[in-house]
């Protein structure tokens, strides 16, 4: 049980890894904040289901923890993505940027 | 029925919390109907008597899928970060969806931000924009298919 437990923490740790690794080398805001939503997410799950091998009584409160997380990750990674294009520090990398063609009136709201 | 719904919601969050004692199943009762009462009006989400095949069809179709593209959106970020000239050829696409519902909306949305190289920025009506690590499709339809197609499919079946 523990040797499992020590596994999935090691495997999360490494996920976390990549996603820090990933927000400091990738050029602009964007791909950042892709890197570090998806590799914390699943560093997060991977950790949690660790605790969970070692202390098995504590699978329900993980379960809830871990649907906290599915929700509100990508919602708060969205935000921070939203906020970034309205305050205009849009990446000069874009092959295309349908966000810009959507009108003027829909931006004062 | 959105009485009920607000009390399952509280009461499974208080037992999973709690443990599946007897003096906490008739306190979570008490705690999550006085709570009911309180927090109803602020409440938009309701259920009907088909609730229970879409929360099985939730777990069992779609969490598998899920949880595979969350896999490979992870082996793939892994990738990029590792690989010494990192390939990119980023944009922001627009792709329009079928469903309706806002929760089926937020599934979809948070489905794409957490697969491979997509990154849901805004949800507006019934279009999403979303950024992209690496654009393929030459137009809607093409990038339509490539991202959203496969959680599209089983979504459309539970939220309608």
């Amino acid at each position: 049980m523990l040797i499992a437990s020590y596994v999935f923490l090691v495997i999360g740790g490494l996920f976390f890894l990549l996603g820090g690794l990933g927000i400091l080398r990738m050029p602009d805001t964007f791909n950042r904040i892709q890197a570090g939503t998806k590799a914390t997410t699943l560093g997060s799950f991977s950790i949690l289901i660790g605790v969970a091998f070692a202390n098995p009584s504590w699978i329900f409160k993980i379960i809830i923890i871990i649907v906290f997380i599915v929700i509100s990750n990508p919602i708060g990674s969205s935000a921070i993505a939203k906020a970034t294009y309205r305050s205009n520090h849009i990446p000069t990398n874009l092959v295309q940027d349908d966000l810009a063609k959507r009108g003027e009136e829909h931006d004062t709201n | 029925m959105k009485y009920l719904a607000t009390f399952i919601v509280l009461f499974v969050v208080y037992l999973f919390l709690a443990g599946f004692t007897v003096y906490e199943l008739i306190l979570g009762g008490i705690v999550s109907a006085a709570l009911t009462v309180i927090l109803v009006k602020y409440v938009n989400f309701s259920i009907d008597w088909q609730f229970p095949i879409k929360l099985v069809k939730f777990i069992f179709i779609y969490l598998p899928v899920f949880i595979w593209k969350l896999l490979l959106a992870n082996l793939d970020v892994a990738k990029r970060v590792l690989s010494p000239k990192i390939p990119l050829n980023p944009g922001i696409v627009k792709i329009k969806t079928n469903l309706q519902g806002d929760f089926g909306k937020l599934a979809l949305a948070n489905s794409i931000t957490l697969t491979p190289g997509t990154l849901s920025i805004d949800v507006e009506g019934d279009s999403l924009y979303i950024h992209t690590v690496d654009v393929k499709g030459k137009n809607e339809e093409e990038n339509r298919e490539r991202i959203s197609e496969p959680f599209e499919k089983i979504l459309g079946g539970i939220f309608k």
